[in-house]
């Protein structure tokens, strides 16, 4: 029972494996069958929330941070299936394979929160990346969109090499230590055993699970990706994939003793090169996909900005920051595929006046945006002010000022798509009808990012005590 | 808790921030025109009453935060909701609850399209407007502050004039850029202190680059707010382009909200480096006033005309606080609430006459004096008020501003006389025009005189322009307690520490 989510996950991925055998799946088969799994997975990361275990020799941790990390995931999950389960981004013939892959790759990151050892890390990693390259040339190219191609290309290339470079690095580690559980490897570090092979190995690593967050160095794969990706998947990309990242990179930083110093100085330089580099790019974007690449990329640099203070109070402050950034970006991807009538992309003045045409949406839409532009009383705003205030805290008052200004440059593109959306004139474009589900939907996420905005204490709480339990 | 006089029973602040909030809720599931119209009228007039509690309960002795409530909010960061007002705030929460009735009302025909909408975005404006006066914990005052922030801009985004987006967007983007630092100040003095209790923030030992710092960042945020003068190029913009409500709110509270912060944070926070940066800002000031006046002078937009006039008043109330004395400070913030009569009413004229004409333009406007005689009477009034006649409120206002600028620096004084003069000139320019215009006036006689509910929105604040333009006695008693406690405060301060400003300034 302790790993009944992964099992549901893969139950799923088998059952649509089934499913997919068949000529030409029925939709309505696909769309509930998706639905169900995805209910089924959050209700079975919250039956197990409390279960603790070690398995397979101790490389497969079930603990506290783990199975909160799964119902984040599950929670995201379900979102995810009811607000885009029309897929139109994607013909009905592959659907049932597009949800096999799908289910793996989040099977593959439940895997990977709970991987404490490099080759199951290694492993769950690959399992979730090589689903989620797939998924994106499944884009539909009946509508002329052929540029999924590429951007699977690109993806799988990068990857590839991203995934090569963490290998390296995790082989001179094994190397150096002479074990792959990461216990035993962040003793050895903690121990102040500073030989350049060691800062090498620890760049390389880490370097492959910056790829996964999309930090500066590493980034470069987001915009067309995302562009590129049907906006459902899209919607995937940008959300789930970074828990898992998250939680990745906090098991890896933790060490009792504390961190070394260039490693607290080369996260720094990274958190701000990620905030310039995702703002100012995103300033001159006019698809609103490739926008939100890139604002992104300017929220990986602010969690960052979470992990440098290197103690639990930051790593909570993180899982909170991960965790409403993930809700917010629901939202608008709940929006974004809603309003898109036949999958195709949207530019930000194709949302002209959807205040006139979908009011609710238009709402959800701008909810979203003013919380990840950092607009109280919305949940953007609160984990923005406590992680500045931690890194502040730990007198990093350059980084914590250039993170500042870089809020005000950030509100003039998140402001940009809700004037198109509240001012611009709708220019004949139709109105837009939306299940009242997805409405209720949207609803319920709208109401989680002001509640976790305004009532943050229990949540931070709670994470920043789970984190202390790895210490 | 000392400072704090906690209010047993009702929670009234609680209740005067989060009625209009709950209104605006009812809004979202039941969208009538009409209902929509009434129940706000109901709520902020209902939100108005209430808040009359607070000036009977009001201790004028005590210097102290009263109607105080303190709950835990966020424990882990030592962030509480707290909330209390004192003599500086208190003016200012009883303008805000009371110029919104009329906000509504002025919108009552103006606004045609999506009423429940505006409804709603006026009522969540005077949620986080209230707040903003009486929030005593740092967090909870930037909140509000950012979040008006949203409301504020659908305004002037949705019901605006020609020119909303550039407006709207060039609101937004100043305001938050100006306030974005002023969060990084707050953690900083946190870091300090060890809580985001205002008042325990005050008269502490920081060294003075640490106060310099903060005062910057606190004074671009505010001084953009006010707007001081080389930050001033957002308002006409705004107040052009917003619907009349807004306008009024724009004028009346939220430029209050610059010079409350002023007051309320950088002379208790940071006393030295307000001692330092006080004479530069008094320029700045002056600045303010003469370039506000010489530029409503030349406009033929008559919203423009009294935004640039706001500049000027403006400049006024921002001089009567860096004077640092009883009788400036007094007068700041008497003429807070002037101004918040004065062109709050100005605005609702000139949103009238738009109404009937469909132009702001002071050509098409002039000689209405002949069809609307109701209508030129309110406006001579406050025309007259706006320059300070006497016998009008601002006139007791600028008057203690001035006394307490003598006090202080005679040229300074001087140099802020030529703005009165300015003020009588663009104000006489703009009452001559719309009472009487010249031989070359547009046909007016399709103008019909005010209605009950236009006379019924514009005469209380008639009422106040005389009131506190003949005895304004009540009104500064209910300030005077707290800015004697301020100065005496500052004075100890001064007393206990030598202070470089002196040297360094003259």
């Amino acid at each position: 029972m302790v790993i009944l989510p992964e099992l549901v996950l893969l139950t799923g991925a088998l059952a649509f494996f089934v499913v997919s055998l068949g000529k030409t799946p029925d939709r309505n088969v696909v769309k509930f069958t998706a639905l169900f799994f995805g209910l089924a997975t959050f209700i079975a990361a919250c039956l197990s929330f409390q279960s603790q275990a070690t398995l397979f020799y101790g490389v497969y941790a079930v603990d506290q941070y783990s199975q909160m990390f799964k119902v984040l995931i599950g929670f995201s999950l379900a979102i995810l299936l009811v607000a885009g389960q029309y897929l139109k981004g994607i013909e009905v013939s592959v659907r049932a394979e597009y949800y096999l892959f799908l289910l793996l790759s989040v099977l593959g990151l439940m895997m990977l929160v709970s991987s404490v050892e490099l080759i199951a890390i290694f492993v769950s990693l690959e399992l979730s990346s090589f689903a989620l390259y797939l998924l994106v040339p499944m884009r539909d190219d009946r509508t002329g969109i052929r540029m999924q191609m590429e951007a699977g290309m690109k993806y799988i290339l990068f990857g590839v090499m991203a995934t090569g470079i963490m290998l390296y690095g995790m082989s001179y580690l094994f190397g150096l230590t002479g074990t792959t559980y990461l216990k035993d490897i962040m003793t050895f570090l903690s121990k102040g055993n500073l030989q350049p092979a060691v800062v090498v190995a620890v760049l390389m690593t880490l370097g492959g699970f910056f790829y996964k967050l999309a930090v500066f160095p590493m980034h470069f794969w987001v915009p067309d990706i995302y562009q590129g990706a049907s906006n459902e998947t899209t919607g995937f990309i940008a959300t789930i994939p970074k828990l898992g990242a998250v939680a990745l990179l906090i098991r890896f930083l933790i060490v009792p003793t504390g961190h070394p110093q260039f490693l607290v100085e080369l996260l720094a330089v990274v958190a701000v090169c990620s905030m310039f580099y995702g703002n100012l790019s995103a300033l001159v974007q006019k698809d609103i996909k490739r926008m939100l690449g890139f604002s992104g990329i300017a929220h990986a640099g602010f969690i960052t900005l979470g992990l440098l203070t290197m103690n639990g109070e930051g790593y909570g402050l993180a899982i909170y920051y991960i965790a409403g950034y993930v809700l917010m970006n629901l939202a608008c991807f709940l929006v974004i595929s809603n309003v898109s009538q036949a999958g195709e992309n949207l530019l930000i003045e194709d949302l002209s006046g959807l205040y006139q045409r979908q009011p609710v949406l238009a709402f959800i839409l701008a909810v979203g945006l003013f919380g990840l532009a950092g607009i109280p009383p919305f949940v953007g705003f609160m984990g923005k002010f406590m992680i500045l205030a931690s890194a502040l805290r730990a007198d990093h008052l350059l980084v914590v000022c250039l993170a500042a200004i870089n809020t005000a440059i950030a509100i003039y593109y998140y402001l940009s798509v809700v004037k198109a959306v509240y001012t611009a004139d709708p220019g004949g474009r139709p109105s837009v009808l939306v299940h009242p589900a997805i409405q209720a939907v949207g609803v319920i996420v709208v109401f989680a990012i002001v509640l976790m905005g305004a009532l943050p204490a229990k949540f931070v709480d709670f994470a920043g005590a789970v984190v202390q339990t790895l210490l | 808790m000392d400072l704090l006089l906690i209010k047993e029973g009702l929670p009234l602040l609680t209740f005067l921030i989060f009625l209009p909030l709950a209104g605006a809720l009812v809004l979202l599931f039941y969208h009538g025109e009409s209902f929509a119209r009434l129940w706000t009228l109901v709520i902020t007039a209902l939100t108005a009453v209430t808040s009359v509690l607070l000036l009977s309960g009001f201790n004028l002795t005590s210097s102290k935060y009263q109607f105080a409530e303190a709950y835990d909010w966020i424990p882990r960061l030592h962030i509480n909701y707290i909330v209390g007002v004192d003599g500086i705030s208190i003016l200012l929460v009883i303008l805000t609850t009371f110029i919104m009735p009329f906000c509504v009302l002025a919108s009552w025909k103006y606004i045609k399209s999506r009423v429940a909408s505006f409804m709603f975005c006026l009522l969540v404006m005077e949620t986080s407007m209230i707040g903003v006066f009486v929030a005593l914990d740092f967090v909870l005052f930037y909140i509000f502050w950012e979040f008006m922030l949203i409301p504020m801009y659908l305004l002037i985004a949705i019901w605006g004039g020609p020119r909303k987006v550039y407006a709207s967007i060039k609101f937004f983007l100043y305001t938050l850029a100006g306030s974005v630092l002023l969060l990084v100040a707050i953690i900083a003095l946190y870091l300090k202190t060890g809580s985001f209790f205002i008042p325990a923030m005050m008269w502490q030992e920081y060294s003075l680059t640490f106060q310099v710092l903060v005062f910057l960042a606190f004074f671009l945020a505010f001084a953009i707010k006010v707007p001081m003068f080389p930050f001033h190029t957002w308002l006409p913009a705004a107040h052009v382009e917003a619907p009349t409500a807004g306008s009024v709110i724009l004028a009346s509270v939220l430029l209050k909200m610059g010079t409350y912060g002023l007051l309320r944070f950088c002379l208790p926070i940071t006393p030295d480096a307000t001692m330092l940066l006080a004479t530069p800002i008094l320029w700045l000031s002056i600045a303010g006033i003469v370039y506000g006046g010489f530029t409503a002078l030349a406009q033929q937009d008559m919203k423009k005309l009294i935004a640039y006039s706001s500049v000027g008043h403006m400049g006024f109330v921002t001089l009567g606080i860096f004077v640092l004395n009883s009788r400036g400070l007094e007068g700041a913030i008497l003429q807070m609430i002037n101004h918040g009569v004065t062109t709050g009413a100005l605005f609702l004229c000139v949103g009238m006459i738009y109404e009937r004409t469909h132009s702001r333009d002071l050509a098409v406007a002039s000689g209405v004096g002949k069809y609307m005689p109701w209508f030129v009477t309110f406006v001579a009034v406050f025309s007259l008020s706006s320059f300070g006649f006497p016998g009008t409120n601002s006139f007791i206002g600028e008057f203690l501003i001035l006394a307490g600028t003598f006090e202080h620096n005679t040229i300074l004084a001087l140099a802020a006389i030529p703005g009165a003069v300015l003020a009588a000139a663009y104000m006489l320019r703009l009452l001559q025009k719309v009472v009487w215009g010249g031989i070359a006036n547009p046909d007016q006689s399709y103008l019909a005189d005010l209605s009950v509910r236009e006379i019924v929105t514009l005469a209380p604040f008639l009422f106040f322009v005389f009131w506190i333009g003949l005895g304004p006695q009540p009104f500064i008693d209910l300030i005077h307690t707290s800015v004697s406690h301020l100065l005496e405060q500052l004075n100890n301060w001064q007393q206990h520490h030598q202070v470089v400003a002196t040297v360094l300034w003259r």
